[in-house]
């Protein structure tokens, strides 16, 4: 994922600033109500860890703009994953569903789209607790390079990428800053798996 | 982590990511669908060498929430019963595939055994050996208290726990000591003379024979099962005598601290180590315990089971004192 690591010796270019982030935020906020024509039925989950912070800013945003509470939480879909056995156990995160799913529309958030096996991860998950009516995805960056055909209903920005490259996504609240980077190294065994 | 044996193996940080764990696995307990893919196409035996319901259904439960296919292997009416031994039961079980073996034998220190021989490769988990560990049952009584006496904390820091009762032959009383005592809590065992194992002053708990003391500051009390099974010697003069000195009734149960919760391993005696309305009252934690079980066992097969496994030999220290690998097979 996006983990924090000392990136001594790389080059790395910071691609979205606070400013940036805040501004891709909003604009998807209101491309989601207007895609959904308001946010009566909405549910917005995050995907953990930092599609968690990016998930509740978005809810946030989105209760301002149609003046009332939408729902938000967090969806950990590490028993999912469908590379399990190729790393020693993980430890679970939290999973929080606000509401009852069935006939809402789930807006998916996370930080970064890559190979898509998370987002498959996502739906799988989705599919052992209700039976929403839509299930939508927000993501902050889509770096390309799709092992699986998914695709991002909203996205804050797309990022052309090399694999050799990493995209690094920052939010406070678990970070110092809000940032997104990319930090152009030889891939570490980390990311393959991702 | 690669097998489950001992509470006593268990780092503080260990412990703490199974508490995490299960409580992650009990909200499955609560949704529609109570079943998550994750050990898909692992297969986990369970090996009971001795009769229990209550720990094979909760294993059995836990594995199959997680997708794993059970096999059950009870010693009566197997090649056990046929004098088959346990390095050949374990062959079998190897040859068959098993990923994780889930045993409860009348020997302690079998388990280890099965662990460190080089029999099998498969996870082992301890569900009980002889009067040594259990260590998931410790694992979801710390879960309860954990959930009462300190929610949202990592560990049970300073709370004050009683285990009280037939301390000598419970396998549950030696588990929780050592993990409650790695989780930070005080642990403090109440038993007549006759029923406090050899050698308790080495463990990291204090000792009382009185039970009366010990209620009053008391964040938890567990009572342990009189074990008929194993009172072959004369431990206490009579069961009336037991029960007035260290059952828990209601009289009793008034001197706890008000937020104080009332535990049992079970199977109960009502009316002996614990009176009915004690048991049913609202203090007593004992149905909610075996919701846990589940929760918590799901959380050892999943961190066991899931991942790729480690690569380091076991260490072959074998830190139970009696291991035969003869003593099965008893028909």
């Amino acid at each position: 994922m996006s983990a924090h690591t000392s990136d001594s010796g790389r080059s790395s270019t910071v691609v979205l600033d606070s400013g940036d982030i805040a501004r891709a935020l909003t604009r998807i906020t209101h491309e989601i109500i207007e895609k959904n024509r308001g946010a009566s039925q909405v549910v917005v989950l995050g995907i953990p860890t930092r599609g968690v912070e990016l998930g509740r800013r978005v809810a946030e945003r989105m209760s301002e703009v149609a003046g009332h509470p939408v729902p938000y939480g967090s969806l950990d879909i590490t028993m999912y994953r469908d590379d399990l056995r190729m790393k020693p156990a993980r430890a679970l995160e939290k999973t929080d569903i606000p509401v009852d799913l069935d006939d809402r529309v789930v807006v998916l958030v996370d930080d970064v789209l890559f190979s898509g096996r998370t987002i498959r991860a996502a739906l799988d998950a989705l599919n052992d607790l209700g039976r929403p009516r839509a299930v939508q995805l927000a993501v902050l960056v889509d770096r390309g390079h799709r092992e699986l055909p998914i695709r991002a209903d909203f996205v804050g920005k797309n990022l052309p990428t090399s694999l050799a490259e990493q995209v690094k996504v920052a939010v406070t609240g678990l970070d110092d800053r809000d940032e997104v980077r990319i930090v152009s190294a030889p891939r570490t065994a980390d990311e393959v798996v991702r | 982590m690669r097998h489950l044996l001992s509470t006593g193996d268990l780092t503080r940080d260990e412990a703490v990511l199974l508490l995490d764990t299960a409580e992650e696995m009990r909200s499955v307990a609560e949704r529609p669908i109570k079943k998550l893919p994750t050990l898909r196409g692992r297969t986990v035996v369970n090996l009971f060498f001795e009769d229990s319901t209550r720990t094979r259904i909760s294993f059995e439960a836990a594995a199959k929430r997680l997708s794993a296919d059970v096999i059950n292997f009870a010693a009566k009416g197997s090649s056990v019963s046929k004098g088959e031994s346990l390095k050949d039961t374990a062959l079998t079980l190897q040859a068959m595939g098993a990923d994780a073996v889930v045993i409860r034998h009348g020997a302690s220190g079998a388990p280890a055994r099965l662990a460190r021989a080089g029999w099998i490769d498969s996870a082992i988990l301890n569900a009980g050996d002889g009067s040594h560990e259990h260590p998931t049952q410790a694992l979801l009584d710390a879960f309860t208290m954990r959930r009462h006496l300190a929610p949202g904390e990592q560990g049970l820091d300073g709370r004050r726990v009683a285990i009280v009762g037939d301390v000598l032959h419970s396998r549950v009383a030696r588990s929780n000591a050592l993990l409650l005592a790695t989780l930070g809590a005080e642990v403090t065992l109440v038993a007549p003379p006759t029923l406090m194992p050899y050698g308790v002053e080495r463990w990291p708990v204090d000792t009382s024979y009185e039970l009366d003391p010990v209620l009053a500051k008391a964040d938890a009390v567990m009572m342990l099962r009189v074990q008929h099974e194993r009172m072959n010697a004369a431990y206490f003069p009579s069961a009336r005598e037991y029960s007035r000195r260290y059952g828990l009734d209601t009289k009793r149960m008034a001197r706890l601290p008000e937020h104080a919760i009332v535990m049992h391993p079970g199977p109960m005696n009502r009316g002996m180590e614990i009176s009915a309305d004690v048991a049913d009252s609202a203090r007593s934690v004992i149905v909610e315990q075996v919701t846990n079980g589940v929760a918590v066992r799901m959380a050892a097969l999943y961190l066991l089971l899931s991942g790729a496994r480690e690569t380091p030999a076991p260490t072959p220290e074998v830190t139970s004192d009696t291991t035969h690998d003869t003593t099965e097979g008893q028909a």
